[in-house]
């Protein structure tokens, strides 16, 4: 079961072609996600976000995704007529955003965002629906169900939203969840909560994650194997808890430019680049 | 583990508090109560202007009154008759008493209270207005919407050049072609005024004025080949006007489509597998209605009192016409209360707009 990949994606490259000429987001990128967490960590522009949105197809124009292979659970995406994708958006590879603010739209309520992710993907009775959105509520641990379903996104703070969020991407029961920078929008002192919900969630439905982040320390202790990718490439591939020994000079930067608690004194290195590793 | 818990605490006791505050009805009714007394306020400005007007302008009211020929002491007579020989604050607040019971004066040019005129004048302005904004609405905010969604493609371009040519082509010139073409040439549609000559003892007749609009009158009377004909005299000047509201109106719908499609929402939505249309119309669309309220109700009253240049044109005996023909007489009384009621009608436009703002937008409850 396990030796299958749910995901696996090879030669993956996103190209936005402008008037001003064409940038490369993401220049050919291979890796594959079983029913585990896998992190994927860079710098902002380094191409993680969009190597997470083209696995749902869902690059705008002038934005363009193309890979030698994008396979989910033994299906190719990439020959999935929209009808078809759309059906696998949501039911069964989904993705929470960076921050609630946004991500939930402001003038619905959180009930028909709940319901609505539900009913686009199965014939259900409205009681039937409501239901399932109050246990996934709870599921995400938000203490009042019955009041946030009919409160509107501005009325919950961030913490609450981004739990609002996870529920609404995880009420179908997907195989596969990207969390694309789920708490960099959250205050440090829930981001933790939130972790830890999401963390349960995934646990227990044994889905796989692709945890995208900027922050590598966070990645590491959260997840079972850390992706760094620099310039739209992956430099390094390596196991969360091996991270120490990591050995390309840019994962080794982005180690060093941490500063530890009752560590020494002396000025934190500067991150090196060079285009020379992408 | 009651680390994270107790730091959560203080978050959730607002966000509950948020939540429980959510007294719909008073919080509307606190509002309108708000409204209401800015309402009064901007009345009483507009009775401070027009009045201000009525005194500044160089025009003798007692003399256009009793006539050049007047002898001097039936000028005078006139003028104290008019309480013009009284100080200015004590004429204001006669003139507030008078506005206040609906006496405007009377009209030189019609020799019949202003008041009388305006609610004869006033109904085919707002028959006018309303079926063009409403038009424009229902044409624009598709055509604004389509055109977001395939943005830079060809659908795109022709309903900008369409609206473009809504935007440039002068109204009067755009409504003396109509009027050539559908009128005087195809004979599809029926000429200037509100009704044929022939039907008009048979709306003297069979038609009760219920509102003062013939169109709601004819068919509450069931007088249908009245109504018939006033559809077939008022389809071309709401055509001309309602074709310049639709182009604004698709020209706003489309900015701020191409705003909220940009919106992480809406990227949320089709990871969920909302089928497109429904992202466009729901999702999108629902979150530019909170702006397009706004755009809709100030094009509604641009045409309440801009419609003058289409009145002449189609010689329709609304309130643009009779501001402007009183304006030539030098009519100061019917053109300050036509200007008082276009003020009216502005502040209740924008008091509708206001409500139904709090309707379509949640955060502004």
């Amino acid at each position: 079961m396990t030796d299958e990949p749910l995901l696996e994606v090879e030669n993956l490259r996103v190209r936005f072609e402008t008037s001003r000429g064409v940038t490369e987001a993401v220049r050919g990128v291979s890796f594959q996600v079983g029913r585990e967490r896998v992190g994927i960590v860079g710098e902002s522009g380094s191409g993680k976000s969009m190597t997470g949105r083209s696995i749902l197809r869902l690059i705008r124009p002038p934005g363009v995704a193309t890979a030698d292979r994008l396979m989910f659970s033994g299906i190719d995406l990439q020959a999935l007529s929209e009808r078809r994708m759309r059906a696998m958006r949501g039911r069964r590879i989904a993705m929470v955003m960076q921050d609630p603010k946004y991500s939930l739209n402001p003038v619905m309520r959180i009930g028909s965002q709940l319901v609505e992710a539900l009913k686009v993907h199965e014939r259900i009775s409205k009681s039937k629906a409501r239901e399932r959105a109050l246990q996934m509520l709870a599921d995400v641990q938000i203490r009042d169900p019955e009041r946030v379903l009919s409160a509107y996104p501005h009325e919950l703070s961030g913490g609450m939203g981004q739990r609002v969020m996870i529920a609404m991407m995880l009420i179908p029961s997907p195989d596969l969840l990207i969390a694309d920078e789920p708490t960099s929008a959250l205050d440090v002192t829930v981001q933790l909560e939130v972790l830890r919900i999401l963390d349960g969630l995934v646990k227990d439905r044994g889905m796989g994650l692709i945890f995208i982040s900027h922050d590598l320390r966070l990645v590491s202790t959260f997840c079972d194997r850390v992706l760094v990718m620099y310039l739209g490439k992956i430099v390094e591939e390596i196991d969360a808890s091996r991270l120490q020994d990591a050995e390309h000079p840019y994962t080794r930067g982005l180690l060093e430019c941490l500063p530890a608690i009752g560590g020494s004194h002396e000025p934190l290195k500067v991150l090196k680049r060079d285009e020379a590793w992408a | 583990m009651s680390v994270s818990q107790g730091a959560h605490d203080p978050a959730s006791a607002e966000e509950e508090a948020a939540i429980a505050g959510t007294g719909l009805l008073p919080r509307i009714a606190g509002r309108f109560g708000k409204t209401l007394f800015s309402l009064f306020v901007t009345l009483f400005g507009l009775l401070l202007v027009t009045f201000a007007i009525a005194r500044l302008v160089p025009l003798d009211p007692a003399l256009a009154v009793v006539g050049p020929r007047a002898t001097q002491a039936q000028y005078e007579a006139a003028r104290k008759e008019m309480g013009l020989d009284q100080p200015i604050p004590v004429q204001f607040v006669n003139y507030l008493s008078d506005v206040v019971r609906g006496d405007f004066g009377r009209s030189n040019l019609t020799s019949r209270p202003v008041i009388d005129d305006v609610r004869d004048a006033f109904p085919a302005t707002l028959e006018l207005a309303t079926l063009a904004t409403l038009l424009g609405v229902l044409l624009g905010v598709p055509a604004g919407v389509v055109s977001a969604v395939n943005q830079g493609r060809w659908p795109d371009h022709v309903l900008r050049v369409v609206g473009l040519l809504g935007y440039s082509m002068p109204v009067f010139w755009l409504g003396l072609i109509a009027l050539l073409i559908f009128y005087g040439q195809l004979g599809w549609v029926g000429g200037p005024g509100q009704l044929d000559v022939s039907y008009e003892l048979s709306y003297e007749l069979d038609v009760t004025a219920y509102t003062g609009s013939i169109l709601i009158d004819s068919a509450l009377s069931g007088a249908w080949d009245v109504f018939a004909n006033a559809l077939t005299h008022i389809a071309l000047p709401v055509f001309v006007l309602g074709y310049f509201s639709l182009a604004y109106i698709s020209r706003m719908t489309r900015s701020f489509m191409l705003e909220q499609l940009g919106q992480e929402y809406v990227t949320a939505a089709r990871v969920k597998g909302v089928p497109e249309g429904r992202v466009i119309w729901v999702h999108a669309l629902g979150n530019a209605m909170v702006p397009l309220i706004t755009v809709i109700a100030l094009s509604y009253a641009a045409l309440l009192e801009g419609s003058v240049l289409t009145e002449t044109v189609f010689a329709w005996p609304g309130l643009g016409l009779y501001i402007t023909q009183a304006l030539f007489a030098a009519d100061l009384n019917a053109v300050l209360g036509g200007t008082v009621v276009i003020g009216v009608a502005f502040i209740v436009l924008n008091l509708l707009s206001d409500l139904l703002y709090t309707v379509v937008d949640p955060r502004a409850r």
